[in-house]
């Protein structure tokens, strides 16, 4: 089935010349990190995780969120994401590859990775999340690629699969959890210790999953001839909205919680995000703009007359998916970090090579989405579905 | 494919696997070093295990010994000839560079022809280099 | 047939592949049961041993002056690099410019708000304010370090002692988000150009691995007592916790002490009487 993958037209080939530019430069900027240190980037000792661990903890999300139309097709049988639900699958497969890659250049010694199963730690969270995140990879590759190519045969995909299928289901929901877990199970980090991380961040995920699947539906309805079917993108707009909704729900909660009870240990993190501490501010606008433009993407697909609209459908998707990515990328970790445990302040910005190996990635796991969006249409086009 | 193309493609494939050995007949090669022994391990001529045994395997005895050290807090390696030794690297007259006084004749030698780099040395230090 | 039989051989390919891993490791056990049999590995003789050690911190004690004694101390014989050292560039020529805020510490002085943030009163006595406190690992019994590390690179010993295994650390720095302390520091480069005199008796570390105090582990198991210990002029004990009769539970039993963010249930060793 590969090899469907090596013709393509001018522009597919532009792009995929483009993407491994910016994939050679992420490297040249990464072996630098590699042979100096993670002094290159802007974290330091009071925050030290940054921006890769920011964009590894949204894109976990985005992950989880391709969930999102496997349950409505697997276990509801809503036939309207017949066509979509591969596009979930693969989705969650380059999804996945960022997450492992960001893991990676986050590493301070790389080379010794395996460490962590030659010496299993099962009280340590980060010993699960490699679990569930290696095993929902595969899941999502195995199961993709034999629907697929049951598919392209025009044959039903093997009975195998279904199990498959719905263990990937709480997969899903376990990657993201166990993610949550990684933060709020530490005592002393008073923006993360809050049981309705877990909840915040799935509801978020299936907010932002969705909200990037219906963009994508636009780019695939505009350079190939499969059409994924206006009816389950809007479909996917309610999940959207609901989801962001609830995600913006959560949040509420959390900032009554924080700011009636006023524990001090609790209230300076959000105090510093959503209006400055001690006179540091520098992510004060950032977090704004990201609420805002979750609450009015919400606004926008609310009201099925605007949902409705062609035009402003996938601006709303586009406002909620960066929402989701300033309040749980940059908002959660660098939250999580400022004020330190002993109330310093030392403010976070990732270096421009910090953000160069950041786009790297982000490349790495765009032309891994391309190569199986190029496999999933094709197929799809093929057999006239 | 054809068959000439399969024989032809074997055949650069045997070529590239043996590549070492058309290295090694094109440049020219050198016997592997002895390591010499100096300092007080010249007079000693005991070490904690014997000759052979040390040098097919002082890795995995080391690597045994920092996880001694480290986790079980055991310092002191009595060996099977009855002699006793500070496990470690370079601290100490009883250290392994306590006794053999040279690294570059006794470790390096070795590691330089046989091309391995242990990373030991990135933080132990040779007490000779720091003066 | 061909289908069946390629499965075959890749499977017995498989099962050998991992016969080579496990040879080297299986013929040096093998050699060992013959060789060196009767090999032993014990504890120094002189070593200092206690069920669970810990510290007391004499806090009227320090004053500025013995509390850059202590850091020095244990700074320079821990091989713990200073930024603010000028580099060698001859020995080390192509050295970048220092970000000071990853910087590398064990023991430090801070003002009592910040060693106890939850302890800020508002009506606080003066003189607390311009007390300095040493802050340090606090080699916890419930340490969240220990339980965050993905390869038990941290761990606790049986001593009571919170040590790291430099050799093991990824650099996942999730212990340094799990300690609520700020006691961890993190090699974001290699420490070798800021130590202006290497001590021979302690490793440096290599970039790309946590740091922090270890309790001068190595000193104990030769005896002798902590350079902090030694450097603080009387301010700091440390000893056996678990010991009715050890020095520094006379301090605790005849002083009021106070531990930093006790709420947390961390269980910290470290003591301080104010």
């Amino acid at each position: 089935m590969l090899e469907i993958a090596t013709k393509g037209t001018k522009n597919y080939w532009l792009w995929i010349a483009f993407l491994l530019i910016v994939i050679g430069a992420g490297t040249v900027a990464y072996l630098d990190q590699f042979f100096n240190g993670l002094m290159i980037t802007g974290m330091s000792r009071d925050v030290s995780w940054g921006f890769y661990i920011a964009n590894f903890t949204f894109l976990v999300g985005v992950a989880a969120g391709g969930v999102m139309v496997v349950i409505p097709y697997y276990l509801h049988d809503y036939e309207k994401f017949h066509r979509i639900t591969i596009l979930g699958e693969f989705l969650a497969v380059a999804s996945l590859v960022m997450c492992l890659l960001f893991i990676i250049v986050d590493l301070g010694q790389p080379v010794r990775m395996l460490n962590v199963l030659l010496y299993p730690s099962p009280k340590s969270m980060l010993f699960y999340d490699m679990l569930v995140l290696n095993g929902y990879l595969f899941l999502n590759i195995v199961i993709g690629w034999k629907v697929l190519e049951a598919e392209r045969n025009q044959v039903k995909p093997p009975a195998w699969t279904k199990p498959l299928i719905y263990l990937s289901i709480p997969f899903a929901i376990g990657i993201h959890t166990v993610t949550a877990y990684l933060y709020c199970g530490l005592p002393g980090r008073g923006y993360w210790l809050t049981a309705i991380l877990a909840p915040r961040f799935l509801a978020s995920a299936f907010a932002a999953g969705p909200a990037f699947l219906i963009i994508l539906c636009y780019i695939i309805r505009k350079f190939t001839k499969f059409d994924p079917g206006w009816e389950a993108m809007q479909t996917l707009s309610k999940i959207v909205c609901y989801a962001v909704i609830a995600n913006l729900f959560f949040f509420l909660c959390e900032v009554f919680v924080v700011y009636y009870s006023g524990i001090p240990g609790h209230q300076t993190h959000l105090q510093y995000l959503l209006f400055g501490y001690h006179g540091y501010n520098a992510l004060v606008p950032w977090m704004w703009s990201g609420f805002i433009l979750m609450a009015v993407g919400a606004v926008f697909l609310v009201i099925p007359k605007l949902r409705n609209n062609y035009i402003l459908l996938p601006v709303a998707c586009a406002m909620i998916f960066f929402g989701a990515w300033i309040d749980k990328g940059m908002g959660m970790i660098a939250g999580g970090f400022v004020p330190s445990p002993l109330h310093h302040v030392t403010e976070y910005m990732p270096t421009l090579q910090e953000i160069i190996i950041t786009l790297g990635v982000y490349a790495a796991g765009f032309l891994v989405l391309t190569i199986l969006y190029k496999l999933a249409t094709q197929v799809k086009e093929e057999v006239g579905g | 494919m054809t068959k000439n193309m399969i024989m032809g493609g074997l055949a650069v494939f045997v070529l590239a696997v043996l590549s070492p050995f058309w290295f090694n007949m094109v440049t020219t090669t050198q016997a592997a070093p002895e390591p010499e022994l100096l300092g007080p391990a010249k007079e000693a001529r005991k070490c904690v295990l014997d000759k052979y045994d040390m040098r097919a395997n002082h890795m995995s005895l080391l690597d045994e010994w920092r996880d001694a050290v480290v986790r079980d807090a055991d310092r002191i390696y009595v060996a099977a000839n009855g002699k006793s030794f500070n496990m470690s690297l370079s601290t100490g007259e009883n250290s392994c560079l306590g006794c053999h006084a040279d690294k570059a004749k006794f470790c390096d030698s070795c590691h330089t022809y046989t091309s391995v780099d242990p990373y030991c040395w990135e933080c132990h230090t040779n007490p000779k280099e720091i003066e | 047939m061909m289908e069946k039989s390629r499965r075959s051989f890749l499977k017995v390919a498989g099962i050998a592949a991992i016969g080579l891993g496990a040879a080297p490791a299986m013929n040096f056990a093998a050699s060992d049961s013959q060789g060196s049999a009767a090999a032993v590995k014990a504890k120094n003789p002189d070593a200092l041993h206690a069920e669970r050690w810990g510290m007391v911190i004499l806090v009227k004690k320090i004053n500025d002056k013995i509390a850059k004694q202590i850091t020095h101390a244990c700074h320079t014989q821990h091989n713990v690099p200073d930024f603010t050292h000028e580099v060698d560039t001859q020995k080390f020529p192509d050295t970048r410019p220092v970000n000071h805020n990853q910087e590398i510490k064990w023991i430090w002085k801070e003002k009592f708000h910040y060693a106890f943030p939850d302890k800020e009163d508002e009506f606080l006595n003066e003189k607390f304010h311009h007390l300095p406190f040493m802050v340090l690992c606090n080699h916890c019994k419930n340490a969240p370090c220990v339980q965050a590390c993905p390869t038990r690179a941290t761990f606790s010993r049986e001593d009571g002692i919170v040590i790291m295994d430099y050799h093991r650390c990824i650099g996942c720095r999730f212990c340094m988000a799990a300690c609520p302390y700020g006691s961890r520091s993190f090699n974001f480069r290699d420490p070798q150009p800021f130590i202006a005199e290497t001590d021979p008796d302690f490793p440096t570390r290599s970039k790309g691995v946590v740091e922090k105090c270890n309790l001068c582990a190595e000193r104990l198991a030769k005896g002798e007592q902590p350079h902090c210990v030694e450097a603080a002029e009387g301010a700091i004990v440390v000893g056996d916790l678990e010991d009715p009769a050890s020095e520094i539970r006379k301090l605790l039993r005849e002083n009021y002490s106070i531990r930093r963010k006790q709420s947390l249930g961390t269980e910290p060793s470290v003591y301080y009487i104010v």
